[in-house]
C-alpha cells in the first residue's frame, strides 16, 4: 500500500493545563475525504489548525506523502499545498474578491507592482466555474452573500492547486442549494485524487460525503470508523459516550468498558 | 444592490453623468467642502482669502501635517494609533539641528553652510524617525503593548528627549540649503513651475492612458472615451491652474535686487518674478505619490489593509502582521523626520514647541479624510485634502479676526461633524464603498 498523503502522528497541543489535542494520530488517502467530528472543543479545529500551520504543535509530526513535513506557519503549509477554507471564512472584509484570492500570494508584474488586472481576470476565469453567478468583483466582500463568500474561499483552495484540503464546517452558513454546491465540488476535487478533510457537525452530511470519519472526545480520538459500515446511531455514540462499535478501530479515548 | 457588470460584450450604459465618470463620490465632496471654505472666507475677508499670497502660504502650513497624516493613514488602517508624532518631530528636528549648527561645523571642522550640512543633516532625522518609529512598531506588534499607550508615552519621552538634547535652547538659523525645504524660501521659480506642471500633466495622462490599456488588454469594460478625457482635462486644468496660482504670487523687489545680487548680476529695470511652487510642496506631492503608489500597488500596501480589514485573516495568509506593524510605524517615524525638515526650516530654527498638538492635527486629517478608526479603510489623497480643509479653516478664522479659543471650538466641531456625515454617508451608500 502507498504512503498516505498526510500522517499526523501523536498531535499534542495544550492550552495552559487543558490538554486540546492529546496524542491523536489520523490519516488521509489521494481521493479520499476523511471527516473529523465531535463535540465543539473536542479538538477538531485545533487539530486542523496545526496541520494549516495557524497553531504551532507541542508535540508529534507530521508526514506528508511518507515524509517528514516542517510545518510551523501558515506559508509552510501553502508550500506542500495544503490550503484551508475555515468556518468563518478568513477573508479580508474591506478587499474586493481578487484581492482575497490571492492574498499572501499576490501576482506581480515585470517591475514587482501588484497586477490587479491580471489577478482579476484570473479570479473572473476561475469563479466563472465555480460560481457562474458571481457577477461583483469590484465590492467588497463584506457585501456578498454567505455563498458568494464561501465561493470566493473555495476559489483560493482550487485555484492553487491544493493537494490536500481542509473544510472546516464549510456549509455552516450557506442555504440549501449552496450546500448542494459545495457537496458536489467535494465530489469533483475528490475525483481528482485530492484528499479532503471535513469537519462537521452533521452527521447525516457526513455520512454522504465522507469514505472515513475520525471521532474526537476531549482532546482524544475516539476511533476511526469506515462510513458505510456503521449507523448514524454508531457515530452519534461514539461523539456522545465515546462508545466504539465494534467495527471501528478504537483510539486511546475509546470507553474502555464498552 | 446592484451588480457590477461584467460582460465584456455589451458596454454597460452609465446610469448617470458621475458613474460614468468613476469619480470616488467622497473625493467630490471633499473638495466641495474645501471650495465652499475657501468662498465663505474669501467673500468675509473682502477677498483677501482668495489671493495668490494666502493660497500660497496655506500649502506651505499645510505641507508639515499633510507628510505625516499620509503615514498616519497607514497607522489606522492597521487599527493602530499614533499620539507620538508631534513628539517624535521635535526629536528629530532638535536632532537635525544640532547637527547642521555644533556637529558639522564645529566637529567635522566643516564651518557654516556647507554644502554637505543639509545632506549629513536630513540623513541623521530620517534615521532618527525611522530607528524611533521602528522601535515603537516593535513595542506594538513584537510585545503585544497596545499601540495608543506606546505612543502615549512617546509622546511624553520623544518631546523631552528633544529638549533634553538641546537643554531647552532654542537652536538657529539653520543651514541656509537646509532652509530651502521651509516654503518661502525655497521656492521654483516660475519657468521650473511650468516645467513641473507639464512632466505631471504628462505623468497623469501615461497612467490613464495606461490603465486603460491593460483594461481592455483583459477584455474589462471600461469608461467611455468622453469621460476618460473629460477627467484628463479636469485633471490639466487643475495642475494648470494650482502652479499659476504660486507663479502669480510676485516676489517683492527688494528681495528679488538681493536675489541678483547674489548672483553678481543687476536686477533689470521692469522685471518681476514669481515663487513658484515652494520646495515643501514639492517634497509633500512626491510623498503622496510614493505613498498612494506603496498602498495601492504593492504587496506591503496590500497587506496593510488586509491586516486592518481582518488581522486574523491576514496572519491566516501568511503575513507576518508583527513585522508589518514595525514597518508601518517605521514609515511614520521616516514621514515624522521629513515633517521635521519642512517644519523646522520654515521657521528657520529649532523651538522646543515645535510641532506641540500635531498629533492631535494629523489625527483629525486623516480622519476626516475619511480614514476609519475601525481599521481597513482609508486613502492618502483624503488625508491630504483633510489636512487642507482644516488648515484653510484656521487660517480663514485667523484671517477673519476670530479668537484663538473659538478657532478651536471650530475645528474640534468641523472634526466631529465630518466623522458623523462620513458614518451617514458610509451607511447610504451601503457596500458600495
Amino acid at each position: 500500500m502507498t504512503a498516505p498523503l498526510v500522517e499526523m502522528r501523536d498531535m499534542v497541543k495544550s492550552f495552559g493545563g487543558i490538554k486540546a489535542v492529546d496524542h491523536v494520530t489520523i490519516d488521509l488517502y489521494p481521493g479520499e475525504v476523511v471527516g473529523v467530528l465531535g463535540h465543539n472543543g473536542a479538538g477538531k479545529s485545533v487539530l486542523m489548525k496545526m496541520l494549516s500551520g495557524a497553531l504551532p504543535r507541542d508535540g508529534g509530526e507530521i508526514y506528508i506523502n511518507g515524509e517528514k513535513a516542517e510545518i510551523n506557519n501558515p506559508r509552510d503549509a501553502r508550500n506542500y499545498k495544503i490550503e484551508t477554507i475555515y468556518q468563518y471564512l478568513a477573508l479580508a472584509d474591506n478587499l474586493d474578491a481578487a484581492s482575497n484570492l490571492f492574498l499572501g500570494r499576490e501576482l506581480v508584474n515585470q517591475t514587482g507592482f501588484v497586477d490587479d488586472a491580471l489577478m482579476e481576470a484570473e479570479t473572473r476565469k476561475i469563479l466563472a466555474r465555480l460560481n457562474p453567478n458571481f457577477r461583483r468583483f469590484h465590492t467588497p466582500v463584506s457585501g456578498l452573500s454567505g455563498g458568494q463568500r464561501q465561493s470566493v474561499a473555495i476559489a483560493r483552495a482550487v485555484y492553487f492547486n491544493a493537494k490536500i484540503l481542509i473544510m472546516d464546517e464549510p456549509t455552516a452558513a450557506l442555504g440549501v442549494q449552496e450546500t448542494q454546491m459545495v457537496a458536489e465540488l467535494i465530489e469533483q476535487l475528490k475525483s481528482e485524487g485530492i484528499g479532503i478533510l471535513l469537519i462537521d457537525h452533521d452527521i447525516h452530511q457526513v455520512k454522504m460525503l465522507c469514505d472515513r470519519a475520525n471521532v474526537m472526545k476531549n482532546g482524544q480520538l475516539v476511533g476511526t470508523v469506515k462510513v458505510d459500515e456503521v449507523s448514524e446511531d454508531d457515530m452519534l455514540g461514539m461523539i456522545i459516550a465515546g462508545k466504539c462499535p465494534p467495527n471501528a478501530i478504537p483510539g486511546p479515548g475509546a470507553l474502555q468498558n464498552a | 444592490m446592484t451588480d457590477t457588470p461584467t460582460a465584456a460584450s455589451a458596454p454597460p450604459k452609465p446610469r448617470n453623468f458621475f458613474s460614468a465618470l468613476e469619480v470616488d463620490t467622497r473625493l467630490l465632496g471633499m473638495i466641495g467642502a474645501f471650495v465652499v471654505i475657501c468662498l465663505v472666507f474669501n467673500f468675509l475677508t473682502d477677498g483677501r482669502f482668495m489671493t495668490p499670497r494666502n493660497l500660497f502660504n496655506l500649502t506651505i502650513q499645510t505641507a508639515s501635517v499633510a507628510i505625516m497624516a499620509t503615514g498616519m493613514v497607514f497607522v489606522i488602517v492597521t487599527r493602530n494609533i499614533d499620539l507620538s508624532v508631534g513628539s517624535l518631530l521635535a526629536t528629530c528636528s532638535a536632532m537635525m539641528a544640532m547637527t547642521q549648527t555644533w556637529f558639522v561645523p564645529d566637529w567635522l571642522g566643516f564651518g557654516l553652510n556647507n554644502p554637505a550640512t543639509m545632506p549629513i543633516a536630513v540623513l541623521v532625522g530620517i534615521l532618527t524617525g525611522l530607528v524611533i518609529g521602528a522601535l515603537q512598531g516593535w513595542l506594538i506588534g513584537y510585545l503585544a503593548i497596545p499601540a495608543f499607550i506606546v505612543t502615549l508615552g512617546g509622546f511624553l519621552i520623544w518631546r523631552n528627549v528633544a529638549w533634553h538634547l538641546t537643554k531647552g535652547q532654542t537652536i538657529g538659523p539653520l543651514d541656509e540649503n537646509f532652509q530651502l525645504f521651509g516654503g518661502i524660501n525655497g521656492t521654483l521659480g516660475e519657468t521650473w513651475s511650468w516645467a513641473f506642471a507639464a512632466l505631471a500633466i504628462a505623468g497623469s495622462f501615461y497612467a490613464l492612458i495606461q490603465s486603460r490599456r491593460t483594461k481592455i488588454a483583459h477584455e474589462f469594460p471600461v469608461k467611455p472615451v468622453w469621460a476618460e478625457a473629460l477627467i484628463g482635462a479636469i485633471i490639466a486644468a487643475t495642475i494648470l491652474g494650482f502652479v499659476a496660482i504660486l507663479n502669480a504670487y510676485q516676489i517683492p523687489t527688494a528681495r528679488l535686487q538681493r536675489m541678483y545680487e547674489a548672483r553678481g548680476e543687476v536686477l533689470p529695470e521692469g522685471v518681476i518674478e514669481g515663487y513658484g511652487l515652494p520646495i515643501s510642496v514639492l517634497v509633500l506631492i512626491l510623498i503622496v505619490i510614493v505613498m498612494t503608489i506603496v498602498a495601492r500597488r504593492t504587496r506591503l500596501g496590500r497587506y496593510i489593509f488586509a491586516t486592518g480589514g481582518n488581522p486574523e485573516a491576514a496572519a491566516l495568509a501568511g503575513i507576518n502582521t508583527r513585522l508589518l506593524t514595525v514597518k508601518v510605524f517605521a514609515i511614520m517615524g521616516m514621514l515624522c523626520a521629513i515633517a521635521a525638515i519642512v517644519a523646522s526650516s520654515r521657521q528657520t530654527f529649532h523651538s522646543n514647541d515645535i510641532g506641540t498638538l500635531d498629533e492631535l492635527r494629523v489625527i483629525a486629517a486623516a480622519v476626516i479624510g475619511g480614514t476609519a478608526l475601525a481599521g481597513g479603510m482609508g486613502t492618502i489623497y483624503g488625508a491630504v485634502l483633510g489636512a487642507l480643509i482644516m488648515q484653510s479653516l484656521q487660517s480663514g478664522m485667523a484671517m477673519v479676526g476670530v479668537d484663538a479659543p473659538y478657532q478651536n471650538m471650530v475645528v474640534g466641531s468641523v472634526l466631529v461633524l465630518a466623522v458623523y456625515l462620513d458614518i451617514l454617508y458610509r451607511r447610504r451608500t451601503g457596500d458600495r464603498t
